[in-house]
């Protein structure tokens, strides 16, 4: 399929000289959903207005349906549609002309069909004459979606959609979503929940430092985040791994008595049932017992972890 | 041209107007009457007229560049600043507008904001005085070119300000003694020669001079120079402007 969007080797300093974007490379297909994961103040918000224009990149190329976006702007804008992840609006205008006022913005005739269209999708129709103030933070974020959405851009950037909204109202973002991606409409969101990128996603990227670190299926991405820790607290200390044992790829802490097993809960069977087993049969008393599920925060040091590794044996 | 977004801007900024049209006018109004009760009856009194015109009726042009240059200013720095400070600019700069259809959007509004006040200005100074205008379309020449141009002054306010605070320093410290010393409320010829001289050095003065002389053909300086005045401020304001935006500088990170 093709590419809708092609950034080449964006590296973007800001006035402060911090680095928030080195050497960006990534290519959108389009009709996908992608998700792009990263800590806090990793650049993907920097990332996002670059290419909407929102801020200058220092050096490489952004093209969208391959044409340049600082030479082409005009073109490859009205094809694009930002939702910030700030809820930056204008509290004393009406939900009604706001939503007006950014289709005007993108160059396209009005069309108050349309834009009714938009705003009972989202179901905002009942607010649409109240001021922007008068409403919950919730309702103001459903405003900037319809906004970047009054122009009917072909490609979508979503930072943070989900960020200070219900559980419920996620559930029907997560459609909206997925309507507007059938609907054939390129869509880049940045998230902190996993969920949300599993959910929606087809890749993503993990981006850190100002480095995209991975881009993968998210299926291959789910595999690696569905690894669980089993701790296994014994009265004694293990003395010698053999026999029975050392099938099993644990490993022990300085005292010996806590075991850390590791696996993978999207496999068909899990070995903890014969560890429980083995380790009774050698005569163990089993203290405690927990497991840990690795958090995304984890998986991205861990993935940094192994980033650095690679870069260090090349 | 992307004239649905320059006229979105446009609307957009007339709209907030429209919202607070009562302040908008109000101010002007009450601050035009004030100046007729202190200047006009107080100062009137003693001098009753300049260059044969009365004076009440000669201090009404100085008065409606004064309202013109405050409120182009403040209307263009404050609209621009506004989306920059609450961050709501972030959709302009994504949408496919060019960095002068931006500011026609903007200034446009502000000028015309201005030229409504402007006229409610000159109603407000009939109810007062007598006021003849000898050359309409001068007048208004003079007028729209001053918004326009003191707009765009306001606009690069807007682009560089700080902060709330930093709206309001230029159009303070400089703007409102340059009118005021630039004989608004008389005529040059009343002041000992060096500050005749100095006062020159005034390019309001200029603004004002030619702007009284649509009314009353009466002048300060020639109206040539008053012209080449105002067209010079037009032209350096627009080169600021294009020199700020060719360089991104200011609005985008
Ligand atoms: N306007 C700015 N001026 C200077 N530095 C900035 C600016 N915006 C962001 N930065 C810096 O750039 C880096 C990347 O920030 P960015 O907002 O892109 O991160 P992010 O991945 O979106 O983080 P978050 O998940 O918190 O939203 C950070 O170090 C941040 O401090
Ligand atoms: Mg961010």
């Amino acid at each position: 399929m093709k590419n809708i969007l092609e950034i080449n080797n964006v590296t973007k300093f800001y006035k402060n000289s911090v680095k928030a974007l080195e050497n960006v490379n990534l290519n959108i297909k389009e009709g996908e959903i992608f998700a792009l994961l990263g800590p806090n103040g990793a650049g993907k918000s920097t990332l996002i207005n670059s290419i909407c224009g929102i801020v200058n990149f220092n050096t490489g190329t952004i093209k969208i349906n391959n044409m340049d976006i600082v030479k082409n702007y005009r073109t490859t804008r009205k094809i694009t549609g930002i939702v910030p992840q700030e809820l930056n609006l204008e509290s004393f205008e009406t939900v009604w002309n706001n939503v007006n006022y950014s289709r005007g913005l993108f160059g396209k005739k009005p069309d108050h069909n349309y834009i009714e269209k938009l705003l009972k999708q989202l179901s905002l129709w009942d607010k649409k004459d109240n001021k922007i103030k008068e409403l919950s933070g919730g309702m103001k974020r459903r405003v900037l979606i319809a906004k970047a959405l009054s122009h009917q851009p072909k490609l979508l950037f979503l930072d943070e959609p989900t960020a200070s909204v219900d559980v419920e109202l996620r559930k029907d973002m997560w459609d909206v979503v997925k309507k507007l991606n059938k609907d054939g409409v390129t869509i880049i969101l940045t998230t902190h929940y996993i969920e949300e990128a599993e959910e929606l996603s087809d890749r993503v990227a993990v981006i850190n430092d100002g480095k995209i670190i991975l881009v993968d299926e998210k299926d291959k991405l789910i595999k690696k985040l569905g690894e669980k820790t089993i701790k296994i607290e014994l009265f004694e200390s293990v003395k010698k791994i053999n026999g029975n044992l050392s099938k099993y790829n644990f490993t022990l802490d300085q005292t010996n008595k806590i075991i850390s097993h590791t696996y993978n809960l999207n496999s068909n069977t899990t070995d903890i049932t014969e560890l429980l087993n083995d380790l009774k049969k050698d005569g163990y008393k089993i203290k405690d017992i927990n497991t840990e599920q690795s958090s995304l925060e984890e998986i991205f040091i861990k993935l940094i972890q192994e980033n650095n590794n690679e870069l260090v044996r090349n | 041209m992307n004239w649905y977004g320059i006229k979105a801007i446009y609307i957009h900024e007339m709209e907030r107007f429209r919202r607070t049209l009562f302040q908008s006018l109000a101010s002007p109004i009450i601050t035009t009457s004030l100046y007729f009760v202190v200047f006009g009856s107080a100062i009137g009194s003693r001098i009753t007229e300049i260059d044969g015109i009365n004076y009440g009726s000669y201090i009404v042009p100085g008065m409606i560049m004064l309202t013109i240059l405050t409120q182009s200013i403040s209307n263009a720095s404050f609209a621009f600043y506004f989306p920059r400070f609450t961050n709501t600019i972030y959709e302009i700069l994504a949408a496919p507008l060019s960095s002068f259809e931006i500011v026609l959007g903007f200034v446009g509004a502000a000028a015309s904001k201005s030229l409504i006040i402007g006229c409610v200005i000159i109603l407000t100074a009939n109810f007062f005085v007598d006021v003849r205008i000898d050359h309409p379309l001068l007048m208004m020449f003079f007028l729209i070119l001053t918004s326009i141009t003191f707009a765009l002054f306001g606009f690069i306010i807007g682009m560089y300000a700080e902060g709330f605070e930093g709206l309001q320093i230029i159009p303070i410290l400089i703007i409102t003694p340059l009118v005021f010393l630039g004989g608004s409320f008389y005529s040059i010829n009343m002041l000992p020669e060096f500050w005749q001289k100095i006062s020159l050095l005034n390019p309001v003065l200029y603004l004002i001079s030619g702007f009284r002389y649509s009314f009353y053909e009466v002048s300060d300086v020639s109206l040539l120079t008053s012209t080449l005045t105002i067209l010079t401020i037009l032209i350096g304001c627009i080169i600021f402007i294009t020199y700020t935006f060719s360089k991104g500088y200011r609005i985008k990170d």
